[in-house]
């Protein structure tokens, strides 16, 4: 697996987009640049177009010219996202996709479409009145009519079946997903966070038919493998629903001495927690899954549940020692949660450690160091306590 | 756009010269009626608070339905109002810096910050006591910090809570899109339920379609008082002076005394206006447009920044948070659902996307025929301030109009350097001013 995942890791640092293009001349379709959180990825999946996630720059492209569009308070995934425009690199895509989880990502939507009229914006409402009956129904409409704008994309009309089909195409990568992540908590020394990480990531770039098997392949070899458990502690991540670290950072914090057996990382992409039952009309199985089984993100405002509740049921099923909230800085909604998280996370006698960190970042030895002392701390009360 | 020629070169004021403060008297009967209404909501919710009758319920600026409410008697607070309030007493910071130490981040609505803070206190603050609301309707109108406010409010101060989501502003045609209208009448009449629920009280419609009357009535006095700033000189400030109108237009919209202050407001301005009377003393040299919310801590402080150079808002953006009635819209005592429904959906600023902010803007800089535009870039609140350099840059390129942005923020006093916003707006006026004798364009 090692070799095959180097190539990965550059497949997903590559802003040329590899996969996308080698896709797109093989198919002849269109690609649609979503943005990664609760992107409703079936639906252009099903007019036969290539949804991808737009994740920013990461750490290899300078932002030039969005800093003169969105302030120093914004966080970087919406500046570099559309630095990418200005530098031509979303010129593989044919048009975008914009949901409202935050006011930033909101803006933007607005501003691509000014900057870039060529590459039309969709904007789909996500509901947050959960308490209504009528949300589904609601969500069901609203993709009808994302699909409408879609489909004016893709020069063709939705149907109800190759939504269906789109469906079943994404469950199964969701599932394999599934499994990586179990297989990560109960024997977190079989696959590294890192890896996993790397394998989402690919998840995100690909049609879901071409990554099924790579997933499948990956987990198998990972079902094999002998490593013996390290001495570390078991770590649940929670708040890089969004912007992501660096891959870097991420195995800094395994190296500091963290198994992560849980996190949050893309999880806006794979955000379905069982397969989605198609029973009629699959508009409303969409609309359903995201109303009443998809994972409780910062831009989903559910109140019929405490937010911390999902963080502290995560940290107790996996065995937690401890939660990092590993938090994009400046993303408003993300940094909202850690004050609820907090709290739940002291009344339930849960250790935390609150970090920050930038798509761009280069230097890791503070955040690593942090970690370490943390880990350390805990491996001392543990062995006190023994 | 050219600027308009007609007013005579400003004398620079000289770089150390002092605001002219204490000469410029911005008050009017209008401001001070309003001090007697909102004295008197005040008094209503401290008397609740220390278990008098009424009910309270929070709701949001944005698109606000305080006519559902106010069917039902509950009194309207909305968290803005009272985390403004307390920047302006200066008594934000300390608030702000106790939902820090919480785990509240630096980067969040400071708005929110010292609310919480407030809360902390157990709701006392300078002007009234706040009381645990009966209810919390989080109108969802665009701001997404909306919900994670109330989320955190129905937390702490645990009243029943509920969230009307309301459909973005987002099809190509700028119109809701198909079926959004229905959607909230549905959810306005879920918390109908749930307003009957917790007050004990049947819903009584024809008390609605009157409180709907009232807002409609209120609403076209409102759009009027709008109209008369596009009068040369404006008769007041669409900035400075419109938040003293705003108080009244969302706590008491619905109201009698609501319509009766408007009514007054009117009178007033218009007789100003045939006095020819305008909002500064010593007359008005440029018309601006202010787009963002203002420094609330430093507000007397940041408007003789422009009343020093005869700076003068003719329009604002932030006057339509709660509502765009200039526009021609009004609630419909005949759709009272409807009507409401659609305030909250299309006749809102927060609601609407960027562009259409931009095409409101441009409306206002020609109609109200402005020289200028200034957005005031706050941190806070990101619904305004992501993308304002998008913004400028559309205006100075796309529309040749003279923009100025400026940061600082709305709630958190460490977010506004005097020194440094008085040479920004100093260096932007003189330019304006070189422009105008020179016919050429703003350097
Ligand atoms: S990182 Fe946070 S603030 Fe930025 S776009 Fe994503 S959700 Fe919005
Ligand atoms: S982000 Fe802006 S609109 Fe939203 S609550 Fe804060 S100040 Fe108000």
């Amino acid at each position: 697996m090692t070799m095959t995942f180097e190539s990965y890791r550059d497949v997903i640092e590559d802003r040329e987009y590899p996969t996308v293009r080698e896709w797109r001349d093989r198919t002849g379709g269109k690609v649609i640049g979503c943005f990664p959180v609760y992107a409703p990825v079936e639906v252009p999946y099903s007019l036969g177009m290539l949804p991808i996630g737009l994740f920013g720059g990461g750490n290899r492209v300078e932002i030039a010219n969005a800093d003169s569009r969105f302030q120093s308070f914004i966080c970087s995934i919406v500046k570099s996202t559309l630095e990418l425009g200005f530098i031509g690199k979303l010129d593989v895509l044919d048009g975008l996709m914009f949901h409202s989880i935050c006011d930033p990502a909101r803006n933007l939507a607005s501003v691509m479409g000014r900057n870039f009229p060529q590459r039309p914006a969709v904007f789909v409402h996500l509901p947050q009145n959960f308490q209504s009956p009528l949300a589904a129904q609601y969500m069901a409409t609203e993709l009808r009519r994302a699909a409408d704008e879609l489909g004016a994309i893709a020069g063709r009309k939705a149907r109800d079946e190759d939504l269906a089909a789109a469906i079943v195409a994404y469950d199964k990568v969701r599932e394999l997903q599934r499994r990586l992540y179990a297989l990560r908590s109960s024997s977190p020394e079989r696959i590294s966070t890192s890896e996993l990480y790397t394998l989402s990531r690919l998840a995100t770039l690909m049609d879901p038919k071409d990554v099924a098997p790579i997933l499948e392949a990956a987990l198998a070899g990972a079902i094999k493998r002998t490593e013996r458990p390290k001495d570390r502690i078991r770590v649940v991540l929670a708040g890089s629903f969004c912007e992501q670290p660096p891959l870097e950072l991420i195995e800094s914090l395994e190296q500091a001495g963290c198994y992560i057996v849980d996190d949050d990382f893309l999880l806006g992409w794979r955000t379905q927690r069982h397969p989605i039952e198609v029973n009629g009309d699959p508009f409303l199985a969409l609309g359903n899954a995201y109303v009443n089984d998809s994972h409780h993100l910062s831009p989903k405002h559910d109140l019929r549940k405490p937010r911390a509740a999902g963080l502290i049921e995560s940290a107790k099923a996996n065995r937690a020692d401890a939660v990092i909230f590993l938090g994009a800085k400046f993303c408003e909604p993300g940094l909202f949660d850690y004050a609820l998280y907090r709290k739940a996370l002291e009344t339930s006698s849960i250790p935390h450690l609150m970090l920050e960190f930038e798509e761009k970042m280069w230097l890791y030895d503070r955040i690593r160091s942090e970690v370490e002392t943390f880990v350390e701390s805990m491996l001392f009360a543990e062995a006190k306590a023994s | 756009m050219t600027p308009a020629t007609t007013a005579t070169p400003t004398k620079k004021p000289a770089a150390d010269a002092k605001p002219a403060a204490p000469a410029i008297k911005y008050q009017g009967t209008v401001h001070e009626l309003q001090k007697q209404l909102m004295s008197k909501y005040y008094a209503d919710l401290t008397s609740i608070a220390e278990g008098g009758p009424g009910r309270s319920a929070q709701l949001l600026i944005a698109g606000n339905p305080v006519e559902v409410l106010r069917t039902f008697d509950m009194i309207p607070v909305f968290p803005e109002i009272n985390a403004l309030q307390l920047a302006v007493r200066k008594n934000s910071l300390p608030l702000i810096q106790k939902a820090e130490e919480l785990g509240y981040s630096t980067d969040n609505c400071a708005y929110v910050k010292a609310d919480i803070g407030m809360w902390e206190n157990g709701g006392k603050t300078p002007f009234a006591t706040i009381p645990k609301p009966d209810v919390l309707v989080c109108n969802y109108v665009g701001c997404n910090v909306y919900l994670n406010w109330f989320e955190h409010l129905a937390e702490k101060v645990g009243s029943p809570a509920i969230n009307i989501d309301i459909p973005f502003m987002r099809t190509k045609d700028g119109q809701p899109a198909e079926g959004d209208v229905e959607y909230v009448v549905a959810q306005l009449k879920e918390l109908v339920k749930l307003l009957e629920k917790v007050t004990g009280m049947p819903f009584d419609e024809d008390k609605f379609v009157k409180i709907v009357e009232r807002s409609s009535r209120v609403g076209q006095l409102w759009s009027q008082i709008r109209d008369l700033t596009k009068k040369r000189p404006t008769p007041y400030d669409a900035y400075f002076d419109s938040v003293t109108m705003m108080a009244p237009l969302y706590c008491l919209r619905g109201t009698e005394e609501a319509v009766d202050f408007f009514e007054r407001t009117l009178e007033e301005m218009t007789a100003k206006v045939e006095r020819g009377e305008g909002a500064l003393p010593d007359g008005e040299k440029f018309r601006i447009v202010i787009e963002g919310p203002p420094p609330w801590p430093f507000l007397r402080v940041f408007r003789d920044m422009f009343s020093r150079w005869g700076a003068v808002a003719v329009a604002s953006t932030y006057a339509t948070v709660g509502g765009i009635w200039e526009f021609g819209f009004h609630h419909d005592p005949a759709h009272p659902f409807e009507s409401v429904a659609k305030h909250m959906i299309e006749a809102n600023l927060c609601n609407r996307s960027m562009l259409q902010r931009y095409d409101q803007i441009w409306r206002y800089a020609q109609e109200w025929s402005a020289d200028a535009l200034v957005i005031h870039s706050v941190k806070s609140c990101r619904l305004f301030s992501a993308g304002q350099g998008d913004m400028r840059e559309h205006f100075v390129h796309d529309r040749d109009l003279p923009t100025l942005l400026i940061e600082s923020d709305l709630e958190d006093p460490r977010y506004f350097s005097q020194a440094q916003l008085r040479n920004r707006i100093d260096a932007f006026f003189e330019a304006l001013e070189q422009r105008r004798i020179t016919g050429g364009k703003a350097a």
